[in-house]
């Protein structure tokens, strides 16, 4: 499995075997055994929250606040995972949520990655100040334009339809930052050895530059979905349909309307972050090189 | 940033010249155009109008009028804006350096060559890819003032009178914080371990062979040589603290009562909600102008102590 062994660039490792005349075999016993006690306390406080959110999951309402805390339940009930599909509407919750996330992230990869080619590969004037508008963009809270956007949507009547949530979050400046970083380490050299073969720009987009950029589009691809299908706010503010509502909204209002139904929450918990876990162990290296290559999201 | 200074193109010479520079313009456009058309629109756009806004008074049933900095002043008569002013920097005092000394601490603990430690490391910035409102749904009931995990805890450890968190005015914005903390620590772990594995093992040998102790090493090479990276994951953390508003909404709305109203959710409350554009814009873009001069300043501070 590839794991976050990749993250930081190659380099020597940095605590090779103290020379043997300084240390003694007690120390070399006792040193392994301070660090894995370590690395369980901090694994104990990463994971704990989410081994108490599984085991809820798998109890009666009554079992949740047990004193003292029963980690395991008597009875397991997977019934839970069964039930829940009829208390709330978890599968068009689930639909919608792939719904959005897909076509978000296809848009953002197919427009963000076409528009960083421009910007990394094409010569034009007035190139660096539009891409200087995108990077300024990135810098300003959106906090701080949520409303003007609000307010444009509402004019458009698009609020309450996916097209507010599908066009305020698939052309960001963040993919096409992205894109263009790695563009920017693919050599020039290429370009232009293929122009002079006689392939056009598109044909040098589309036939050379994608292939090579497979990594970094895994990685857009993954973030950008990751977000879509974590986002509340943006759901939030402009879905008030029950029937349009993503996961993150669904498991929300669960637990307004519910707040006693402990188990039935945690399983609806299990079930929103279930899809993340899976691409996150299918992809993570690429999440860390997509966070390597920015440093920033959101 | 690696080439963005590019050199600009070339001085149209001849004819020849200037039809490749128009060629290439068109071209450059026409691969930026789609995503330009929707960037333009639905982001630069609105950026601006934020800034024209904060000057207007503006109310979802009145036309918009140029009042100039009218809403400023009635910010400061504003006990909510106050209250929110103190609440997010309440927030970004605990939620910053709690979570860098976390990442830090998860870091060298996690920066090991050994059997294992790739587990650890993915498991520790699982949280950061998780939904936000799990994570919230969750640790709210942990820290259930009269049942939850976290009381029990506190209890079986000798607290007679642990704090009720969420439900209470002092303890909900200690207990946000906590959460904020256990969820962004992965992923400033990460930056941070990027910058222990660029330390040259030469550092530490030469410290060794003049009997230098862990703590000195720590002290002296650690610390100093990840200089760069605290700065960066500052100034990251300083801007994400500021804007804090999802967390804050999905775990406690902002109460109880005021308690955790922090200013991204009056922009919200005011803007969206009540629709007071105008207002909802100036306390907007007070939120901006103080991110980036705390950002300008922690530059400055930078600078100085490297000059």
């Amino acid at each position: 499995m590839t794991t976050l062994h990749q993250v930081p660039p190659t380099s020597p490792p940095l605590d090779p075997p103290p020379p043997a005349k300084t240390r003694n075999l007690a120390w070399r016993i006792t040193r392994p055994v301070l660090t894995y006690t370590a690395m369980v306390v901090v694994a104990l406080l990463v994971l704990v929250p989410f081994a108490w959110m599984l085991s809820s999951s798998l109890k009666r309402n009554n079992e949740v606040f047990t004193v003292p805390i029963q980690w395991i339940p008597d009875e397991l009930r997977w019934s839970n995972f069964v039930d829940i599909w009829d208390r709330i509407p978890l599968a068009a919750y689930l639909g919608n949520s792939l719904f959005l996330s897909v076509t978000i992230t296809l848009l953002q990869v197919l427009t963000g990655s076409f528009a960083a080619y421009g910007f990394a590969k094409v010569r034009f004037p007035g190139r660096n100040a539009l891409f200087l508008m995108y990077i300024a963009t990135i810098a300003v809270p959106w906090q701080a334009y949520m409303v003007p956007q609000y307010i444009m949507m509402q004019k458009m009547e698009l609020t309450n339809t996916y097209w507010s949530i599908i066009l305020l979050q698939a052309f960001g400046a963040f993919g096409v930052f992205l894109m263009r970083q790695y563009y920017m380490s693919i050599p020039d050299e290429l370009c232009e050895a293929a122009r002079i073969d006689g392939l056009n720009e598109y044909g040098i987009y589309w036939r050379i530059i994608l292939p090579l950029s497979k990594p970094a589009l895994a990685s857009l691809a993954l973030l950008t979905f990751v977000t879509t299908w974590n986002d509340y706010m943006g759901p939030f503010i402009y879905l008030t349909s029950n029937e349009l509502w993503t996961v993150q909204l669904g498991l929300r209002s669960f637990v307004g309307q519910y707040d006693a139904e402990y188990a039935m929450i945690m399983t609806g918990a299990v079930l929103s972050v279930l899809p993340i876990l899976l691409l996150f162990l299918l992809g993570q290296r690429y999440f860390i090189r997509g966070i390597a290559t920015t440093g920033l999201k959101g | 940033m690696t080439k963005t200074k590019a050199p600009p193109a070339p001085p149209p010479r001849g004819p020849e010249q200037r039809r490749r520079t128009r060629r290439n313009t068109l071209i450059g456009w026409s691969f930026i155009f789609p995503n330009f058309l929707g960037f333009a629109l639905f982001t630069l756009v609105p950026v601006i109008a934020a800034f024209v806004l904060a000057f207007m008074e503006w109310d979802s049933y009145r036309a918009p009028e140029w009042i100039g900095l009218d809403n400023f002043a009635e910010m400061l008569e504003d006990e909510n804006f106050r209250v929110a002013l103190g609440n997010t920097l309440y927030y970004a005092a605990g939620h910053i350096p709690l979570t860098m000394l976390a990442a830090l601490g998860l870091a060298i603990v996690l920066n090991r060559k050994i059997r294992g430690v790739a587990f650890f490391r993915t498991a520790a910035f699982f949280p950061y890819v998780t939904s936000l409102v799990a994570v919230a749904v969750v640790w709210n009931m942990l820290f259930n003032p009269t049942m939850g995990p976290v009381n029990q805890f506190l209890g079986a450890i000798g607290v007679s009178d642990p704090p009720g968190w969420v439900a209470s005015t002092d303890w909900a914005m200690p207990a946000v914080i906590i959460t904020s903390v256990w969820r962004d620590m992965g992923y400033y772990m990460v930056l941070y371990l990027a910058g222990l594995q660029s330390i040259p093992e030469e550092y530490y040998e030469a410290a060794r062979v003049d009997g230098a102790n862990a703590w000195h090493r720590f002290w002296h090479i650690t610390l100093p040589s990840l200089r760069p990276t605290t700065f960066f994951v500052l100034v990251m953390l300083t801007v994400q603290s500021f804007k804090v508003l999802d967390l804050i909404v999905v775990m406690t709305d902002g109460g109880p009562g005021r308690s955790t109203l922090v200013l991204s959710q009056l922009v919200y409350r005011e803007g969206i909600t009540e629709g007071h554009f105008g207002y909802s814009s100036a306390i907007a873009l007070v939120l901006f102008v103080i991110v980036l001069g705390v950002t300008v300043l922690q530059f400055r501070l930078n600078e100085r102590r490297n000059g």
